[in-house]
């Protein structure tokens, strides 16, 4: 924690960096984004385990955007959101410097070849309790997990707190927010929520990190983080793209190979 | 007497090759049963996997989708990316739980007036045996819409 309040102090000194993005204390022990400008500010930057939200979503606000450079305190997922915005040209390599908390030091990370490099060495896992969900749901029938899903998306109440929470959902304008023509039902019901949620995770397919931060977003603790590792799950699977390994454009829906699978063509 | 269900099935079809198609089914007499409405749209390409939701959010039973045979895009590609798109598609609505034998996928060509006949002949007997489906619609009627 030291380590990175020093870290974050030198950095505004020199000049390097106009804006550290980090953790500090939020309600209880869960904790929030905060956004230090000037070396005092750093004394309320926290480092721990409770540290896990996708900070990655500030890179594309024209706000930030707008100072510059920026340092962004990154776990492996933010690493790989970093990857992936690369990937879509969505962030800078010169806007950019990523503070990895590594063994009680921090270690800068300044190109997207180093972030390629250190996320090829991490684990790609998901959290226990969501595999045993998808694992759950996916030995269900149909039907129950249809009325798992009617169940647990009739909770939703449009607030869209996982949009933007999303490191991926950066467009200015969101499909969801046109009301002429209005393609999704903007009130909070059984089927506008189900459209929503559906189009979140097919927009997601191939680009979703599996950071989870959607779902720990979500006021109601709807698990709609899974809708969105099924779509990437689908992906990963079929044509071998795991989302944020590569910081090159490499997006699965956008193209195809002429011997993709047809056996459900008939 | 209640009258014996009749599944309604909405078909997007490509404008090039399965609505050529289905012309050439009907120019060539070949009967088929009538519980399918098409909707003709440029490309498979063209087909949002949201219309899929639409469909049976407004009362269709079944959906079918066709387009030109691979290598035969009017628009060179269109159909290869709708079949990446289909192949992650369906493994979502599966997640979702929507029966995915509701919903065919098919290449006819504009030369396949008889293998038109047979898909929504064989659709629409699947379909009826599956019974109506409410699943989406009955959210519909949930809600404002």
């Amino acid at each position: 924690m030291e380590s990175l309040q020093r870290k974050a102090q030198e950095l505004l000194a020199a000049g390097t960096v106009k804006l550290v993005i980090g953790y500090g204390e939020g309600t209880g022990v869960r904790r929030r984004p905060i956004f230090v400008r000037t070396g005092d500010q750093a004394g309320s930057l926290v480092l721990d385990p409770a540290c896990t939200q996708n900070l990655a979503t500030y890179l594309t606000k024209a706000e930030v955007r707008a100072l510059g450079r920026t340092a962004l305190v990154a776990t492996p997922s933010t690493l790989r959101s970093i990857l992936q915005l690369a990937a879509e040209r969505q962030v800078r390599e010169e806007n950019l410097l990523a503070l990895v908390p590594l063994a009680g030091t921090i270690k800068e990370l300044t190109t997207f070849a180093d972030i390629e490099a250190m996320v090829a060495t991490l684990p790609d896992e998901i959290a226990r309790a969501d595999q045993e969900m998808l694992t759950q749901l996916g030995a269900m029938s149909v039907v129950e997990r249809r009325a798992f899903w009617e169940k647990e998306l009739g909770r939703c109440v449009k607030c869209y707190a996982c949009r933007a929470a999303c490191p991926m959902c950066y467009c200015e304008r969101c499909t969801m927010d046109n009301n002429r023509p209005q393609w999704v039902p903007v009130a909070s019901h059984a089927l506008g929520n189900l459209e929503y949620h559906v189009v979140r995770a097919m927009h997601l397919a191939g680009r979703c990190v599996r950071c989870g931060t959607c779902g720990a977003a979500c006021p109601h603790g709807i698990p709609i983080h899974l809708l969105t590792f099924a779509s990437e799950g689908s992906v990963r699977r079929q044509f071998g793209q795991p989302g944020g390994a590569s910081s090159r454009p490499t997006y699965a829906l956008a193209t195809f190979k002429p011997d993709d699978k047809e056996d459900f063509i008939r | 007497m209640a009258e014996p269900f009749e599944p309604k099935l909405t078909a997007f079809v490509c404008n090039w090759c399965t609505y050529a198609g289905a012309d050439l089914t009907g120019t060539s007499r070949i009967k088929y049963q009538a519980n399918v409405r098409v909707i003709r749209l440029p490309c498979t390409g063209r087909i949002d996997f949201m219309m899929v939701l639409k469909a049976f959010a407004r009362g269709s039973d079944g959906v079918i989708i066709s387009g030109c045979h691979p290598n035969d895009c009017h628009y060179t590609s269109g159909n290869y990316h709708a079949r990446r798109r289909w192949m992650v598609f369906r493994d979502l609505i599966d997640f979702v739980g929507i029966d995915l034998a509701r919903v065919t996928f098919s290449w006819i060509s504009a030369a396949e007036g008889a293998k038109w006949a047979s898909l929504v002949n064989e659709t629409t007997d699947r379909v009826r045996a599956l019974g109506p489906y409410q699943e989406i619609g009955k959210l519909a009627a949930a809600g404002i819409e």
